[in-house]
């Protein structure tokens, strides 16, 4: 179906109703409940989710299929969401010229940094596209302050001539949308102690993030993902045989980035306020750590990775001390304020403490990340499921 | 002409830092194999060391000071620092004042030590790990010290001033120039320049250094020869962490430390090492000199009104530039990072 084979199919199936449920999944836990704090199923967090599982979906494509380790895709995050900020201010409050916008720009963008870029490759390619990123950065700040409005940030105004629909939205800053649907506006689902929220935002962004899979899964499987998959494996030998790679890497790169564009256009639709910060190499840095997190080269890798690290920026900062002493107030005095006092340099201001010790237990300990540490549990249970069935195969 | 060389010697300065810690990325890289992302941690600990130091002079206690009397005519308790209840107001003042550049004293053991343990600890376990791998374990290792550093001293920059006598600028005459400068930057760059000249001598004219050198250039015909180059190499671990915190021991004056000062450093010397060629000790050097004079010129107002923003990007221009010309850098050994 949809021109995937069987058992990929039934993957995207997974995947979409594991997309569309969000809300239920990330909501494990009653409201009132101590363990309220570890939902994740709030609006903002599940577009966050959506929109970096996408732009790490897209580098996936260029750093897991051929290998070249771009150190520069926050520069395509961050044009996507200049171009959709103007086309919300130009144009319309609609949001599917500004995504479309911020592909496309994102991707020109990409066109000409990697056609310059990838005439190297291993490390040189990593701090020219570093170099590139660095220095849209700086101009954002800089020279360009007319287009990007500097330290700021750029953001929606009430005399923005916006041409198609100005006169509907004269009152007040308008709100992104979708033919009326605004992005903001959920439904909340009272069910018993729990609550879940069904954001129109979410769900648009989710979609969005479906077709970018889909679109993954059949780069992953066609034969141009094979050539791609070639290059990383050996490309001198690929340039033996007369095939150019250049071209196919080109195109992987405009692809990568045309997503981050993509995952650019959405931020600025979920919130029209976008500053040059998230063109910083550490913004990039951060793509690279959710795809190596999650697993390098992998279909569901990078958006694991991405909810991972998303989950952990912002459910460990929120939590601060007097909530730990709610948690281990059933301890003794002098062992509740010991065990409170640890716990708290991992939490709230320190959690990048805990993010950088879970980075090196990951890198130690499960080099191809989580989908392999999922893997390695799968094949655990099996051989001990093999094992009470008694049903191995005697040695050759 | 004087704003001319007022910005080469400002170039000189910056470039020395950049030169301190690229060359100290190199070592690692050269005889290691091993892209060390925590390079700019240890710059960063290495100026937390000088605020130790200055911590260490000022613990004080408090004695009553007969002469001075409060308003209501008691005497005044006042904190004295014990160096001078025990040296005296002399050697103890001076303890005092020269906090920064006795910390360097106190920094090469503590770095050559945090070299060790990071090598032993972590490092050791990465050397036939992909390149990604190593970035990535030292990425994180560098998050944890920098928070590390930011629970025992606060985010706030922490000002560490220069010995009193080095903190105003010298008028310079020279050639016909008239030139005022900052006396500690100049000082800088001296101090960058030694630590360079020591570190190429002791490659160079020792037997120990001989025998890296030789590692560097064929790792296995020098074990083949049965000399212990891992012990060595953990040796030159040890030495770049030093070198890293001496840059930021003497940068203290010029920049008061904050923990993620490292960060703002690591990218600009992955540049410079590039930019420099991977694995060559002199084209970090040469490298780090060229794109801090570059960038000092670059953000000349007479620049600036001819190409905006440029001062902003000229390190990054150039990296790309050199990168699309010269496939090695500018001094960069055959056969090394090549793919």
């Amino acid at each position: 179906m949809l021109g995937l084979s069987q058992k990929d199919t039934r993957f995207l199936f997974i995947v979409i109703a594991l997309t569309l449920l969000t809300p239920f999944l990330l909501n494990p836990f009653p409201t009132d409940s101590a363990l309220a704090q570890f939902n994740a199923g709030y609006p903002a967090l599940m577009q966050r989710f959506a929109i970096y599982g996408l732009m790490a979906i897209g580098f996936n494509i260029l750093f897991g299929l051929t290998g070249y380790l771009s150190f520069g895709h926050a520069a395509f995050l961050g044009v996507g969401s200049y171009a959709a900020v103007w086309m919300f201010k130009l144009l319309s409050m609609n949001v599917l010229p500004a995504i479309i916008m911020a592909t496309l720009l994102a991707g020109l963008f990409a066109l000409v940094i990697g056609f310059i870029s990838l005439r190297r490759s291993g490390i040189y390619f990593s701090i020219l596209t570093l170099a590139f990123a660095e220095m849209s950065y700086r101009l954002a700040y800089s020279v360009f302050t007319p287009v990007t409005n500097g330290e700021s940030g750029l953001q929606l105004g009430l005399k923005d001539p916006r041409i198609l629909d100005a006169p509907l939205t004269s009152a007040s800053l308008p709100v992104p949308g979708l033919f009326g649907l605004k992005m903001n506006s959920s439904w909340t689902l009272d069910l018993g102690p729990w609550d879940f929220t069904f954001n129109v935002g979410y769900y648009f962004c989710a979609v969005v993030a479906i077709l970018g899979f889909y679109l993954s899964l059949r780069i992953f499987r066609s034969p141009f993902g094979l050539m791609l998959r070639a290059i990383k494996s050996n490309q001198n030998r690929l340039n033996y045989t007369g095939l150019n790679s250049r071209p196919y890497t080109l195109a992987a790169f405009v692809i990568s980035g045309m997503y981050a564009g993509l995952a650019g256009g959405l931020l600025a639709a979920m919130d029209p306020l976008v500053g040059a910060e998230r063109m910083q190499w550490t913004a990039s840095g951060e793509v690279v750590l959710m795809t190596i997190v999650g697993g390098v080269g992998t279909l569901m890798g990078p958006v694991l990775g991405a909810g991972f690290i998303k989950y952990a920026e912002n459910i460990f900062s929120k939590i601060n001390e007097s909530i730990l002493h709610s948690w281990f107030s059933w301890l003794p005095d002098g062992l509740e304020d010991a065990v409170v006092w640890i716990f708290a340099r991992f939490v709230g201001e320190g959690w990048h403490l805990t993010l950088g010790l879970m980075f090196m237990v990951i890198v130690i300990a499960l080099p191809g990340g989580l989908v392999e540490g999922g893997q390695r549990i799968a094949r655990f249970l099996r051989r001990k499921s093999d094992d009470s069935a008694a049903t191995t195969t005697p040695a050759e | 002409m004087d704003a001319l060389f007022l910005q080469i010697l400002n170039g000189l300065e910056k470039g020395g830092a950049y030169a301190l810690i690229a060359m100290g990325l190199t070592l690692i890289f050269g005889t290691l194999g091993v892209v060390n992302f925590a390079h700019g941690a240890l710059f960063m600990i290495g100026a937390f060391v000088a605020v130790t130091m200055q911590r260490i002079f000022n613990i004080s206690l408090e004695i009553v000071d007969a002469t001075q009397k409060d308003f209501l005519g008691n005497p005044l308790k006042v904190k004295v620092p014990y160096v001078i209840e025990w040296f005296g107001e002399g050697f103890g003042g001076f303890l005092i004042d020269w906090s920064v550049p006795l910390a360097i004293l106190l920094a090469i053991p503590v770095m050559m030590l945090v070299g060790f343990v990071m090598e032993r600890g972590l490092i050791k376990h990465f050397y036939k790990r992909p390149h990604a791998d190593q970035i990535l374990v030292t990425f994180g290792l560098a998050i944890v010290l920098q928070e590390i550093v930011k629970y025992f001293f606060g985010a706030n920059p922490i000002p560490t001033p220069a010995p009193s006598d080095y903190r105003g600028t010298i008028d310079m005459a020279f050639f016909g120039l008239n030139l005022s400068y900052p006396i500690w930057r100049l000082i800088y760059f001296f101090f960058s320049a030694a630590v360079i000249a020591a570190v190429f001598a002791f490659l160079q004219f020792t037997t120990f250094g001989m025998v890296v050198r030789a590692g560097m250039a064929d790792r296995e015909t020098v074990g083949l020869l049965g000399i212990d180059i891992d012990r060595r190499f953990t040796l030159m671990f040890g030495i770049a962490a030093a070198v890293a915190g001496l840059a930021g021991v003497m940068y203290t004056p010029i920049l008061s430390p904050n923990y993620h000062m490292g960060m703002d450093f690591l990218v600009l010397s992955f540049v410079v090492v590039v930019v420099g060629g991977m694995g060559s000790l002199s084209g970090a050097v040469a490298a780090g000199f060229l794109l801090g004079i570059l960038q000092a010129f670059a953000s000349m107002n007479e620049v600036k009104d001819i190409i905006p923003g440029i001062d902003q990007i000229i390190i990054y221009l150039v990296a790309i530039v050199i990168l699309l010309t010269r496939p090695r850098g500018l001094l960069g050994r055959k056969g090394v990072m090549e793919d």
